[in-house]
């Protein structure tokens, strides 16, 4: 079954990303490789504007389950474009033990 | 040159007269001070416990572990829809009232009445004890005696506080100007909630310290903006468009020259697609307010961008022009040690494209608040080598003189003594 709507379908090898909360993505992305990362990004970010455009035709509450599954994909890419932006390695540099965490997130 | 204009005597620090000496920050390593900032401050002050929000419904409730303030409390909205907090203890043996699995950690639900685990003691949600496990076994027991113990609790804009000081003034009194000049803001239409939490080893002032000045952005930051950018922030430094102190409360007024950008190119790929960056979505939900509230933009200077008001001991509330909210709370642990806690608000997202703005911001802020945090325990540690024991502060960290002076006048004032005039943050003192 695919993950994504069909415009989206060359994005089903990432649908690994299209996680709920946000703790989740941050925690694959630390578990990830830089490589790994460069790869979802190279992949996702040109497709995002389409996304962002083909999720405007919904309302929050009334978002069907494959454009959830894209929302969450794109939350992902958030995540991601810092270390490939930013800090080329997967962790904010200098930022050792320290963890913060999400306890409340919307639903969706 | 200051970019933006001071006030005459030449220096906010001066204006507001905290003194300009280097200051100690004894106060932030000392076991014995913290133990008296517990009884001087966060027994005494009204503390933010959360919003109106968090309790939807009659019978909704939420606890919050008041470490620093020795104190766990239960907030509760009642039948008649008043918003209570009791201490979190059973009237029979002290068992505590409500928790989940961990005696420790917070909890929330909602409920028609409070049940003790221990011998099924019950209390409704004003607090009265309603039911007594074996009641004829007791000696002359009578149930009206028995209710939860009341803590002070008050609103202000939605906000929750607490006060555990039967004496302290009025919650609307305490939040002085910098709170009425908030009056009428639309925070109850910002009710879609990101909430992170840090375990952070350093005392709580140092993460104030920490948020309450833009001096350090442009340095510790930097790599945030994309390279060309970042030189130029760090080459022109960072100055504030105005400061407020009003007793222990203030606040600073900062230019947002990011939201949107001027130019596309001083900002991240993925922001230019989402719109979106550390000041938050580009694009600002309509908040059906026509006018700014006095407090807000008080320099009414056209390149405003957000307003960060510090509320003694521990509550930050940060205001965006793009109509968003961030709140700061630190909880002290030990003298140093203390949870963090951000939160953001938003209007909720009509479409996903405004879903995608609204995390990208999230996202931002915590890549933020780990660089902050990670400093801090750098800080902490060399402090306490006691190496150096004066440090300047310059005029854009006026709001740390105003920190650890009001914590010092709170510990004064708690032993007996008269704060000193003008102030007692001279490493001197």
């Amino acid at each position: 079954m695919a993950s994504f709507p069909s415009d989206f379908a060359d994005l089903e090898p990432f649908a690994g990303w299209a996680l709920p909360t946000e703790k989740a993505r941050y925690a694959k992305r630390l578990s990830s490789t830089m490589d790994e990362l460069q790869g979802f990004y190279d992949a996702a970010f040109p497709r995002m504007e389409a996304a962002a455009t083909y999720l405007e035709q919904f309302d929050m509450d009334a978002l069907p389950d494959d454009a959830e599954r894209l929302l969450w994909l794109y939350c992902s890419l958030v995540t991601v474009s810092f270390p490939v932006e930013v800090w080329r390695q997967p962790r904010v540099p200098d930022s050792g033990s320290c963890s913060l965490d999400a306890v409340a997130e919307p639903a969706v | 040159m200051p970019h933006f204009t001071k006030p005459p005597e030449g220096s906010w620090t001066e204006h507001y007269g905290l003194g300009t000496g280097p200051i100690s920050y004894e106060d932030s390593i000392s076991p014995a001070h913290y133990e008296l900032e517990r009884d001087a401050i966060f027994r005494r002050t009204w503390l933010n416990v959360g919003r109106v929000e968090q309790l939807p419904r009659k019978g909704a409730y939420f606890t919050r572990e008041l470490d620093a303030a020795r104190a766990s409390v239960v907030v509760v909205r009642g039948t008649d829809d008043e918003v209570r907090a009791f201490y979190n203890i059973c009237r029979h043996r002290g068992n505590k009232l409500v928790w989940n699995d961990f005696p420790a950690e917070e909890t929330s639900g909602a409920c028609r009445q409070f049940t003790c685990k221990y011998h099924g003691w019950r209390y409704n949600l004003a607090g009265e004890c309603t039911f007594v496990q074996q009641e004829d076994e007791f000696f002359d027991l009578d149930k009206a005696d028995y209710g939860l113990v009341p803590v002070r609790t008050d609103v202000w804009e939605g906000f929750i506080f607490v006060n555990l000081d039967p004496d302290a003034p009025p919650l609307h009194e305490y939040m002085g100007e910098l709170g009425a000049g908030l009056a009428g803001y639309p925070f109850h239409e910002m009710t879609q909630v990101h909430r992170y939490r840090s375990e952070v080893r350093s005392n709580w002032k140092l993460y104030i310290d920490a948020f309450t000045e833009f001096y350090h952005a442009p340095v510790l930051h930097a790599k945030q903006a994309v390279a060309a950018e970042s030189r130029k922030l760090q080459s022109v430094g960072y100055e504030a468009l105005a400061y407020k102190v009003d007793g222990p409360h203030g606040m600073v007024s900062s230019w947002g020259g990011m939201s949107p950008p001027k130019d596309l190119n001083m900002v991240k790929p993925i922001e230019r697609v989402l719109h979106s960056g550390l000041f938050g979505p580009w694009d600002a939900p309509d908040i059906g307010l026509d006018e700014l509230p006095p407090g807000l933009n008080p320099a009414r200077h056209p390149a405003w961008g957000l307003d960060s008001f510090l509320f003694f001991p521990n509550f930050m509330v940060l205001i965006w022009k793009t109509n968003w909210v961030l709140t700061y709370h630190y909880w002290p642990t030990s003298y140093n040690t203390h949870i963090f806690e951000g939160t953001c608000y938003f209007v909720p997202p009509r479409t996903a494209r405004e879903r995608l703005a609204q995390e990208m911001a999230v996202v931002t802020f915590k890549e933020y608040g780990l660089q902050d945090s990670n400093t801090l325990e750098a800080t902490q540690t060399m402090l306490e080598s006691r190496v150096v024991t004066e440090f300047p502060l310059n005029d854009q960290e006026i709001l740390l003189r105003l920190l650890h002076k009001a914590a010092h006048d709170y510990v004064d004032e708690y032993q007996g003594h008269k704060p000193e005039a003008p102030v007692r943050v001279s490493a001197a003192s």
